[in-house]
Parts: structure tokens; sequence; C-alpha cells
């Protein structure tokens, strides 16, 4: 049970070096002109360029392999239950029916749906990297303070800075428990009914809640202490100043986004890049 | 009356705790169903447990905090559309808090309704307006596939809050004293 989220491993490189609040508008930026484009050819590019970025921040395949596996369960899974459902949506956005070949009445399989479908996957399949390279290269303790300079509220951002916190406590707290409830006979595993896994669960779930509780009155008690939430505002230990490489960085994003918009509105015709309509160049 | 919406010290940080054990719970207890693939998230009936304690503020944050948390674990990068509806279905069964009083040692027939009402309408909201419709203005994800979802996240959404938060609220309860419970001897 061990979480990559806390495999933060400092490295000097020019990914590692920018400022949590680069990589956050980073990472917004380029995932909203992924959301927003149904163009596969800027997903594409998008999903090239945060491959190269991973490859510059010296991330290693061992550190993400796990996640890239159950993204591809999610996208695969996906793909099939998509075209399960419906096998023509892609003749319904493109306006035109480009037949390949035909299984049955419903099931026929067309150059618009597999495009549709194959843009989807991208789509999906391009904010990973994205996100992977936000959480991987920023430091746990500088993730509230990037939220806070982009204007969230700091008592929020402190909320999630506890989160991040107790997260591999309560993790091995869980683990503990599970043991000793184990230890005193209860099976958590297949062999068991279902009904009585669940109740087993139950008897995990109870003990962790309430220490959490008792944990909450003693570090708020502890942070009341400490004049918590007194003033407007808060400084962060963790907040890094922003250098030039964070402005060109937030700036070729921001191109990125504005280009995609862009395209959409003048190039092509929509959110949808419409080859059979519009052609192929 | 209480008010739904005050943040003090201890809504944050049972907020940040909360999101913590939604996270972990999300991503290691989940409660077969015998349907492949679909699986009873304990984590929303501790979302809706924390929200009827801490109101509508800290359940939205922790079910999406939670959500967005776990999700970046395991896949590296977080589903928006549905962390999204997450958080709006714990900030909907939050709305439930002023009317309850379990701080003061009282979870009656009557409450267990109150709170079920509210986390039903939640969850409807959620994942079968919510989540389905940002599925497909975001994705275009075709208009059956994602209802077909939105309804089963919905029905085992609300039985993971209605028989886990309900449970929970009730042993809760339990360990405070009432109103009201001590009288003065003659």
């Amino acid at each position: 049970m061990k979480t990559k989220l806390f495999d933060y491993i400092e490295r000097d490189n020019f990914v590692y070096n920018l400022s949590g609040v680069t990589k956050l508008l980073c990472f917004l930026l380029l995932s909203f002109a992924v959301m927003l484009t149904y163009d596969i050819r800027s997903v594409i590019l998008i999903l090239v360029f945060s491959f190269v970025m991973l490859h510059i921040s010296g991330i290693k395949l061992r550190q993400v392999k796990l996640m890239m596996y159950y993204t591809l369960v999610f996208l695969v899974l996906n793909f099939a239950l998509t075209y399960l459902f419906a096998p023509q949506y892609g003749v319904e956005i493109y306006g035109t029916k480009h037949l390949l070949f035909t299984f049955n009445a419903r099931y026929i399989v067309t150059q618009e749906q597999l495009l549709y479908q194959m843009t989807k996957f991208f789509k999906y399949a391009a904010v990973i990297p994205l996100g992977m390279l936000f959480l991987l290269t920023t430091n746990p303790s500088e993730f509230a303070a990037s939220l806070n300079s982009i204007k969230v509220s700091y008592k929020l951002c402190y909320a999630f800075a506890l989160t991040l916190r107790y997260f591999p406590d309560i993790i091995t707290e869980y683990h503990e428990i599970a043991l000793a409830q184990q230890s005193r006979g209860l099976d958590l595993s297949k062999k068991e009914k279902v009904s009585t896994r669940v109740s087993n669960t139950f008897h995990i779930m109870v003990p962790l809640i309430f220490s959490v509780l008792n944990r909450v009155e003693i570090i708020s008690n502890a942070m009341d202490l400490r004049g918590f939430g007194k003033n407007k505002k808060r400084t962060w230990y963790a907040k890094r100043p922003l250098k030039t490489g964070d402005i060109v960085s937030v700036s070729v994003c921001a191109a990125v986004l504005i280009g995609t918009l862009l395209m959409a509105a003048f190039v092509n015709h929509g959110r949808f890049w419409n080859p059979f309509v519009y052609g192929w160049f | 009356m209480k008010d739904a919406f005050k943040i003090n010290t201890k809504t944050i940080v049972a907020t940040g705790l909360g999101a913590a054990l939604f996270a972990v719970l999300f991503m290691f207890v989940k409660i077969p169903t015998g349907i492949p693939e679909t699986q009873i998230q304990t984590a929303y009936g501790i979302g809706a447990f924390f929200a009827a304690l801490f109101g509508p503020i800290a359940g939205a944050a922790i079910a999406f905090i939670g959500h967005a948390v776990s999700d970046s674990v395991q896949y590296g990068s977080a589903w928006w559309s549905w962390v999204v509806a997450s958080g709006v279905s714990c900030f909907i069964v939050g709305l439930v808090m002023p009317k309850l009083h379990v701080e003061e040692g009282s979870f009656g027939k009557q409450d267990v309704l109150l709170f079920n009402v509210f986390q039903i309408i939640g969850n409807a909201i959620a994942w079968i307006i919510v989540a389905p419709v940002l599925d497909i203005v975001v994705y275009s994800e075709p208009v059956n596939l994602v209802f077909t979802q939105g309804v089963v996240a919905a029905i085992s959404n609300a039985v993971s809050m209605g028989v886990i938060g309900s449970l929970l609220l009730l042993l809760y309860s339990k360990t405070k004293s009432s109103k009201g419970s001590l009288s003065t001897e003659d």
C-alpha cells in the first residue's frame, strides 16, 4: 500500500525549479485546452509536449507505471462501453457516414466513429502526463501555497495542506486497525461471504473514524491556541518567488490554450475538427 | 438555529482530515456488489457523515479534495466531472446539518428519515444531472452511456450514504451525552 503521491524526490532541473504556482497554472491551462477542443491534432500535440516535459523532468517510468496501467484499463473500458452504447454517435456528430464494415443493423463501424473515439481516447490520455508532471515535481508542502497564490481562500488551502499531511498517517492507521481486527479473527479476504465482509469492514471503519474525530479535536485546539484564522491573509514558508522561467512557461501554456481556442473559432468551425466535411488539410 | 455556512477552525481541520479519510477509503475500502466493475464506495458514507456533522462547505470540500487526491494517486490526474459531482452530492447532504442535533446526542427515526431524504436528493442531482451533463459538455460522451453510468452511481452511492452514513451518525450520537440527561438530586 505505497502511495505514489508522496514519492517526491527533490531534483535539480528546469521543471523541478519552477514555482508550484507556475506548474499549477500550466496544468490548469493545458487541461482546459485539452478539455475544450475536439481536434485530435491539438490533443496529440499537447500529449507529445507533456511526454517531452516528463522526460526533461527526469521522472522514471517505474514511478508512473502503475498509474499508467490503471489509466489504460479505464480508457479501454470507456472505449468499449462507448461503442456498445452509441456505435453511431460519430455519424451524428460529424454529419457524414463513411462505412468501413458492418456487424449488424446497429453495430456498424464508420470512419466518423473511429475518429470520435480515438479523439476521446487521446483527450483523456493527454491529461494524465500533465497531472503527473504537476503532482510528482511539486513539493507537497508547496501545494497549499500555490493554491493560495491563485486566490483560493487560505482556510481552504490549509484544509488541503492538512489532507496531504494526514493522508499517509490515516493509511498507516487503517492498516494497523485492519491487522488488529484480523488478529482477532475478522476475515476480510475473498474466502468470506460478501455480507460478512461488509459487516467486517464496518468493524474497521468505526474505530478509524472515531480516532480521526479525536485528532480533529486535538489539532483544531492546537490551531486555535496559536490564533489560526485571526487575520485575513497568511504567508507560506514553502512559497517560491517567480523567476523568468516561470513567466515563460505560463506564457507558453496560455498561448497553447488561446491557440486551440482560435483553431476552434476560425479554422475548425466549432469544437470538432471535421475532416469529413471540410477536408483533411 | 445553527448556521450551516459558518466556518471555524474545527470545520477546517475536520475538512482536511475528513478529506484524507475519504481518499483512503475511496482507494482501499470498496464493497463488491456482485456486478462486475461496480462497487459500493464506502467513502461516500463517510462524506455524508462529515457533511451532516460539519455542514455543506466542509462536506463539499471533503468529497472534492478526497476524490481528487485518490484519483490523482491512482491515475495521475483527476476526472474533474466526477470529482465535481462528488462535491455537489456532499454539499447537498450538508444542508441537513442545521436540522439535526447529533452533537447533542439525538438521532431518532425522524432524523434518519430527514438525513436520507437529503442524501437521496443530493445523489440524484449529483449523479443523474451534474456528472452526466459535465461529461457531455467536456468530453462529448454519448448521452445514453453517461446517464446509465449516472443512475448506477446514484443508486450505489445512495446505498452507501444511507446505510453507512445513518449507522455512523447513530453510533456517534450515542457517544454524546444528550441535553438534559442529568438531573439534580433532592
